[in-house]
C-alpha cells in the first residue's frame, strides 16, 4: 500500500512541505502568543474585562475552521493572511486562559515583597510576574501548537503554495493515491510530538527553578 | 525623643495622628471601629536605632500600620515621619527601595537564585553587578549562611529558617535606615525562631537600624522589643512603652489580660544572669582530702560543694555533711549543675534551677571559667530588689522561705555587681583551695 520509492525519491518535496507545516503552525501560535499575552496583561489589571474575552475567544474557537477559511476567502482571496487569521483566532482562548492562570499562580506575598521593595510595574511584570507565569504559559503553548499543527492540514484548501502537510493528504486523497495522504497524516502526528517535545525541553530550561523544587533540599 | 543622637544610619519614625478607616465611613465620624485592620488615630514615635514592636490580636491594624509606612497602604488621615519628612511627599519608589522589607512567607523570588534574592534591591537602585554580588554575598554571610554554598540555591531548596534568613539579608541589602518586619519570625518551628531572633538581637546590636516589627505574640514583643505597642482592636493602642514598664504596671484591663497572668515570670526573660549579683562557691577537686574541704566550707552558709575533676570542669555537688572522709572520688557527686552564661535570661536560668536536683547554677564566661553561682532565692532576692510594683503577693511567696533560711541573702545584698559580690566573700571560696572559684 506504501509505496517505498515514491517517498526516497521525494525526500526533498517531503522536507519543505514540514519545513511550511511548521512555519504556518508557528506564526499563528506567535502572533497568538503575543495577542494572548496582552489581553491577559489587561485582564490581570482589570479583572472585569476578563469574562468578556472570554466569551470572545471562546466563540473564535468554535467556528469550524473550514468555514472559517472559506469566510475568509471573499476577503482576503486564496492567500497565506486568510489561512494565518483563522489559525491565530484559534489559540488565542487557550492562551489567554493559561496566560492569566500563570499570572493568578503567582504567589501574593512575592508581588506584595516585589512593590515594598520598590519594583515599579513594568519592572516587576518583566522580571517578576511573566517568569513566573512561564510554566502555565507554556502549558499553554503546547495544547495551542498540538492544536494549530493539526488545524493546519485543513489551510491547503486555501492553495496549493503554502499548504504544509495538508497538501500531501489533499494530493493523497484526490489521486487516490495512499502513500501521499497516509504520509501526510503520519508526519503530521510525528510534527505534534515533536514541537511537544521541544516545548518541554523549552520549558525545562526556562524554569530551574521550577525543578529545584522537585529535587527538595536536605532540611538544616 | 528626637533628642538622643541617632546613629548615622538609623532614622525616626513617627506616626502622628494616623487613622485608616475600611469602607464608606468619612474620615473624623466619631470613632472609626470595627473593620479588621483599620488604625484609629495612631501617634506614636519610635527612636533612631530600636526596634519597636506592634503586637495585638489579629486585626488589630497593626500590619495595617506597618503598610503605612512604606505606603504598601495609604493613610485616611494623619502624617508618618522619617527623620521627620511626611512619606506622602516622598516617590513611593524611592521611599520603598530605602526602607527593608520582611514578611511573614518571606516573599522571595522562586526564580531566583538566593543571591539574585538577595540583590534585589542593589539592582534597582543601578548598582554595578560586581558590587550587587559582593554585597549579596556578604549579606548572606552576615545572617549565617555560607555564600558559596547558598548563593545559587532557589529558594525551594532552602529550609523555612533559611528563607526567613534571606529574607533578612534581603531587607539589609541596601542598607536601609529603616526595616519593617511583618511577623519574619512566624513560620517556621520555635527552636528556629529562638535562634533567629537571637540572631537578628546580635546583628541588631551592631546595625543599630530603626525596626518596626510586628508580631500577635507577646512573648516575642518581650524579647525583640526595645519599646513595645500594643495594639487593641479597632487600632488603637492600648499601651506603649518598653517592654518590663507594660509588664510591670499594664495600662488597661485588656493590656494586663494581653501579657498574660504569667508576666512576673515573662518580666524574668527581660533580665541576664549577668546583672545578678553571683554567690562565691566552695569547690573542691576530685582527689581532694573530704574532712579538709569539709571544715573549710563550715562557715559557708551554702551546705553544698562544687566537685570539678581534674582540669577544673564542674562535675556536681555533695552536700557538705555526705562529703567522704578520705579522698573525693567522682561518684560521689550527688546532683547535676545548670550551666548558666552572662547572658542567660533569667527565665530560662529559673527554669533551669527549678530543674536541677540541687538549686544552684553556675556561671560560666566565654573561656568556661567559673564566674560564680546562682541559687533560686538569689533570682527572687533581686527580682523583689528590682522593685516595679508589679510583683504580687503570689510570686512573693516562693521568694520567703529561703530567704529566710538561707541567709546569705543579706550578702547578697550587699554586692553592687557580679564581681564585687565574688570579692565581698572571696575569702571563703578562695580559701576552698582547688582555686576555680575565683579567676576574675
Amino acid at each position: 500500500m506504501i509505496d517505498w520509492g515514491w517517498i526516497a525519491d521525494h525526500l526533498d518535496d517531503i522536507a519543505y512541505l514540514t519545513l511550511q507545516h511548521l512555519v504556518l503552525t508557528a506564526i499563528p501560535l506567535a502572533a497568538g502568543f503575543v495577542i494572548s499575552l496582552a489581553l491577559a496583561i489587561w485582564a490581570v489589571r482589570r479583572p472585569v474585562v476578563y469574562g468578556p474575552i472570554t466569551a470572545v475567544t471562546g466563540v473564535l474557537y468554535t467556528i469550524p475552521s473550514l468555514a472559517a477559511f472559506a469566510l475568509l476567502v471573499p476577503v482576503f482571496g486564496f492567500s497565506l493572511l486568510a489561512a494565518f487569521i483563522p489559525l491565530t483566532t484559534y489559540t488565542l482562548l487557550i492562551l489567554f486562559r493559561n496566560i492569566v492562570a500563570g499570572f493568578e499562580a503567582v504567589p501574593r506575598e512575592v508581588l506584595e515583597a516585589a512593590d515594598g521593595m520598590g519594583y515599579r510595574g513594568r519592572d516587576r511584570l518583566l522580571r517578576v510576574e511573566i517568569p513566573l507565569a512561564v510554566p502555565l504559559m507554556i502549558a499553554g503553548l503546547r495544547l495551542a501548537a498540538v492544536t494549530l499543527i493539526g488545524l493546519a492540514t485543513v489551510a491547503s484548501i486555501l492553495g496549493s503554495s503554502f499548504g504544509g502537510l495538508g497538501q500531501l493528504i489533499t494530493e493523497g486523497l484526490q489521486t487516490l493515491f495512499p502513500t501521499k495522504y497516509v504520509l501526510g497524516a503520519v508526519l503530521s502526528v510525528l510534527l505534534a510530538f515533536a514541537v511537544d517535545f521541544a516545548f518541554v525541553r523549552l520549558e525545562r530550561r526556562a524554569t530551574p527553578w521550577a525543578r529545584a523544587r522537585a529535587a527538595e533540599a536536605v532540611p538544616a | 525623643m528626637s533628642a538622643p543622637a541617632p546613629s548615622p544610619r538609623a532614622a525616626t519614625v513617627e506616626f502622628d495622628h494616623v487613622t485608616k478607616s475600611y469602607g464608606a465611613r468619612t474620615a473624623g465620624a466619631g470613632a472609626s471601629t470595627g473593620a479588621p485592620g483599620a488604625v484609629n488615630d495612631l501617634t506614636l514615635s519610635v527612636p533612631a536605632g530600636k526596634i519597636c514592636v506592634l503586637v495585638g490580636p489579629s486585626g488589630c491594624g497593626k500590619t495595617t500600620s506597618l503598610k503605612m509606612v512604606n505606603r504598601l497602604i495609604e493613610p485616611t488621615s494623619g502624617r508618618i515621619l522619617l527623620d521627620g519628612v511626611d512619606v506622602a511627599t516622598r516617590d513611593v519608589t524611592d521611599l520603598r527601595r530605602g526602607i527593608g522589607y520582611v514578611i511573614q512567607q518571606t516573599g522571595l523570588f522562586p526564580h531566583q537564585t538566593v543571591l539574585d534574592n538577595v540583590a534585589t534591591v542593589p539592582r534597582l537602585l543601578g548598582w554595578p553587578q560586581a558590587r550587587c554580588r559582593a554585597r549579596a554575598e556578604e549579606l548572606l554571610a552576615t545572617v549565617g549562611l555560607e555564600p558559596a554554598t547558598y548563593a545559587g540555591r532557589y529558594p525551594a531548596q532552602l529550609s523555612g529558617g533559611e528563607r526567613q534568613r534571606v529574607g533578612v539579608a534581603r531587607a539589609l541589602a541596601a542598607d536601609p535606615p529603616v526595616m519593617l518586619m511583618d511577623e519574619p519570625f512566624g513560620a517556621v518551628d520555635p527552636i528556629v525562631r529562638e535562634r533567629l531572633q537571637n540572631e537578628f538581637l546580635r546583628l541588631q546590636e551592631q546595625l543599630a537600624r530603626t525596626i518596626l516589627f510586628v508580631t500577635h505574640d507577646i512573648d516575642e514583643a518581650i524579647k525583640m522589643g526595645d519599646v513595645v505597642a500594643v495594639f487593641q482592636a479597632g487600632g488603637v493602642v492600648a499601651q506603649f512603652g518598653p517592654p518590663a514598664e507594660i509588664l510591670a504596671n499594664p495600662a488597661s484591663e485588656f493590656v494586663a489580660r494581653f501579657v498574660g497572668t504569667d508576666r512576673a515570670l515573662k518580666r524574668l526573660s527581660l533580665f541576664r544572669v549577668g546583672e545578678l549579683p553571683l554567690s562565691p562557691v566552695v569547690t573542691a577537686r576530685v582527689g581532694d582530702n573530704g574532712t579538709m574541704i569539709r571544715r573549710l566550707a563550715a562557715v559557708d552558709p551554702w551546705e553544698y560543694v562544687l566537685i570539678t575533676d581534674e582540669d577544673h570542669r564542674p562535675l556536681g555537688w555533695i552536700a557538705r555533711e555526705h562529703l567522704p572522709a578520705s579522698a573525693i572520688a567522682a561518684e560521689d557527686v550527688e546532683g547535676t549543675i545548670p550551666l548558666l552564661n552572662r547572658r542567660t535570661t533569667l527565665k530560662d536560668a529559673l527554669s533551669m534551677l527549678l530543674d536541677a536536683d540541687v538549686q544552684a547554677g553556675l556561671v560560666v564566661d566565654h573561656a568556661g571559667t567559673m564566674r560564680g553561682m546562682v541559687r533560686l532565692p538569689d533570682v527572687a532576692a533581686w527580682m523583689r530588689r528590682r522593685g516595679v510594683h508589679g510583683l504580687d503577693p503570689d510570686q512573693a511567696e516562693f521568694t520567703d522561705e529561703p530567704a529566710g533560711a538561707w541567709g546569705g541573702g543579706g550578702a547578697v545584698r550587699g554586692g553592687a555587681s557580679g564581681s564585687a559580690g565574688m570579692s565581698g566573700s572571696a575569702g571563703m571560696s578562695g580559701s576552698a583551695g582547688s582555686g576555680t572559684g575565683s579567676a576574675p
